[in-house]
């Protein structure tokens, strides 16, 4: 029995979408901001949150609750409207996003917003904290997980590795570490700047159980989820979710240039009308 | 000038165990039943040496009735003794391996689901190696990580620069929400990692070799971390002093005694919050100051009081005296400590400068 099949992936879908539209609001307050890999990450951080998570947004201390961690902090833009809509704070609080003296910046603070569990924004960390938290579970005889979504390359950064050692060492079946592989870094393709292929070997050699999917399918999502509850409790876990940077909208898709951007007004309306279109 | 030998870092005998380098100290590092031992045998070892490399067996003790310790190292745990707390509470200690960076993360990590990590390495890697760990992943978000930085300044000897710590004040004390403090002797760092629970937020203690000389003969119970402690009194000169220099400190105010000096020693041990009470108080009390710190004249003690000094329009004779601006010789710490002039007789020389030529 596929558990998928009665998960409502039209809403998760439509999620995503809204983390899209969001990420083009918010930008347009800031006058700049993260489009691309936000967009890839579109269907990961939906169905985290309005599937996987066992978490309660009145409740964000929670002893009990899964941790996630956006190492890749650059993709807050879309976390935000996440935790607004799912009531850690207010919608309206996001009209400050960037404004001086604002909770909400490009990357996020745990001691301004409520419901981020790790302030990140330097990559290469949030592994490492991920590999803490999950110590701390079973320092505390707890169950939850912790999930870590990296930027791809971002695992040029060496303390990934280390913590990719450290959390097969210590036997962290808790920490699931979710890899956004959009294809491209700043400067061009990771390929080209700093190979990290081949991902899935290099995961398996150091002893990680391996799963690799559409990261823009959220029913590949919501499987590769329910494989958790049956892998090997005694080994880390690893989603490398194939997605594209910039994910929606035509000219973003897979184009450098648009990791950090800004729309003018009219583009404005016309990339709002295509992701929607999209959508469909 | 005498000095006494038993306190001297000077002595030069193998057996004073606050003076020459044996490799094998290091990395045996130096179990508190042992010291016991040392301490009270006729083995020619300075009755006045003890062990710092008490964190472990205190943090044990500790842990006992506190739930939230746990303590990380990385392969150091034989050197730095945290193994006597990993032999106690086995499920709360982790060895991470030769890797600070992701121990001082993960200790992050552990501290944001309510424990509070006690994180020990060399105070090279520590502090340098896990500079923008420390600022970007303890203090930032407020974690109360306790960072061990042990055989801080060049108490590697002749290990190499490599392996010293002469600039790790000047950076952690730019850190903002980071408590930064060095432990005099092992009975200081006792007081201070019992009252560390007490503070909020990041905090890095720098210690020294493991095998520094007495200056509290029991834990002092009244250790507030901000408040410098006054040693012994005087109105010629003040020295403030702090961590490893504490103890030298005091042997040169005694030399200075002799030549009719009189000298106010201050143990300076919380470099940040910075005591500023007191240095205004030495500056209007006493008629000179000088810093001694096991560290770069940069941005450490010295340049914490200086700003003091300035801030305050306090203008008196003022000496930083540590490391100037170089890496140092190899050689023994003995040696170093010697040549650097950061022995009782070097400071003492310094301090006789300054007096005079103010």
């Amino acid at each position: 029995m596929d558990e998928s099949s009665t998960v409502d992936l039209q809403r998760l879908k439509d999620r995503a979408l809204f983390v899209r539209l969001e990420t083009l609001r918010l930008t347009r307050i800031a006058g700049a901001g993260h489009y691309s890999g936000t967009f890839s990450a579109a269907e990961l951080l939906a169905t985290l949150y309005y599937h996987q998570l066992q978490i309660d947004p009145s409740r964000p201390d929670w002893p009990d609750r899964d941790r996630f961690v956006l190492s890749k902090g650059h993709a807050a833009i879309g976390l935000y409207p996440i935790l607004a809509d799912l009531g850690y704070f207010d919608v309206s609080d996001l009209d400050d996003y960037t404004r001086l003296g604002s909770a909400f910046g490009d990357h996020p603070d745990m001691r301004k917003v409520r419901g981020i569990d790790f302030s990140s924004g330097s990559l290469g960390h949030g592994l490492s904290i991920g590999v803490g938290m999950a110590l701390g579970a079973r320092v505390h005889e707890k169950d939850f997980r912790t999930y870590v979504m990296v930027g791809d390359a971002e695992l040029n950064e060496g303390q990934v590795w280390e913590a990719i050692m450290a959390a097969r060492h210590f036997q962290l079946g808790s920490l699931v570490c979710l890899v956004d592989r959009n294809q491209l870094g700043i400067d061009g393709r990771t390929e080209d700047i700093m190979a990290i292929e081949p991902l899935h070997d290099r995961f398996n050699a150091f002893g990680w159980d391996v799963q690799r999917i559409d990261g823009h399918d959220v029913g590949a999502i919501v499987r590769a989820f329910d494989w958790l509850d049956d892998a090997n409790p005694n080994v880390p876990h690893v989603i490398i979710a194939d997605t594209v940077k910039g994910k929606g909208v035509k000219r973003m898709e897979l184009d450098v240039g648009w990791h950090v951007g800004n729309l003018n007004d009219q583009d404005y309306e016309a990339v709002y009308a295509e992701l929607v279109e999209g959508a469909r | 000038m005498k000095d006494n030998p038993t306190t001297s870092r000077l002595s030069g005998s193998s057996n004073d165990v606050g003076d020459g380098q044996d490799q094998s100290d290091v990395f045996r590092g130096v179990s508190q039943s042992a010291s016991r031992q040392e301490k009270g045998s006729d083995k020619g070892i300075s009755s006045q040496s003890v062990p710092a490399f008490v964190a472990g067996m205190e943090l044990a003790d500790m842990a006992d009735t506190d739930p939230r310790i746990v303590v990380l190292t990385a392969d150091l745990a034989s050197a730095n003794r945290l193994a006597d707390f990993g032999a106690r509470h086995p499920e709360r200690f982790f060895n991470m391996g030769i890797a600070e960076k992701n121990m001082i993360t993960a200790a992050a990590g552990l501290a944001s689901t309510g424990l509070i990590p006690f994180v020990g390495t060399f105070a090279s890697f520590a502090a340098l190696l896990g500079y923008e760990q420390i600022r970007t992943d303890c203090a930032y978000p407020g974690m109360p990580v306790r960072v061990l930085a042990h055989h801080s300044g060049m108490s590697l000897g002749y290990y190499g620069s490599s392996h010293h710590a002469l600039e790790d004040l000047a950076a952690m004390r730019a850190v903002a929400d980071l408590t930064v403090a060095c432990a005099a002797d092992g009975n200081q760092l006792r007081a201070m990692l019992r009252k560390s629970l007490e503070i909020r937020g990041a905090m890095y203690l720098r210690l020294g070799r493991g095998r520094d000389p007495e200056v509290y003969p029991d834990v002092p119970d009244d250790f507030v971390f901000g408040q410098a402690v006054l040693l012994r009194d005087g109105v010629d000169a003040t020295i403030i002093a702090t961590g490893s220099e504490v103890h030298p400190a005091l042997g040169a105010a005694k030399l200075l005694l002799d030549r009719g000096i009189k000298v106010r020693v201050l143990d300076m041990h919380t470099i940040k919050p910075l005591d500023v009470g007191a240095v205004i108080a030495a500056a209007t009390e006493t008629s000179a100051i000088v810093t001694v710190e096991e560290h770069s004249v940069i941005g450490g003690l010295g340049g914490a009081v200086a700003e003091v000094l300035a801030d305050h329009r306090l203008a008196i004779p003022f000496r930083r005296h540590g490391v100037q601006d170089e890496y140092v010789l190899i050689g023994p710490p003995a040696g170093l400590y010697a040549h650097y002039q950061l022995d009782p007789s070097g400071i003492a020389s310094v301090v006789e400068q300054v007096c005079t030529a103010g």
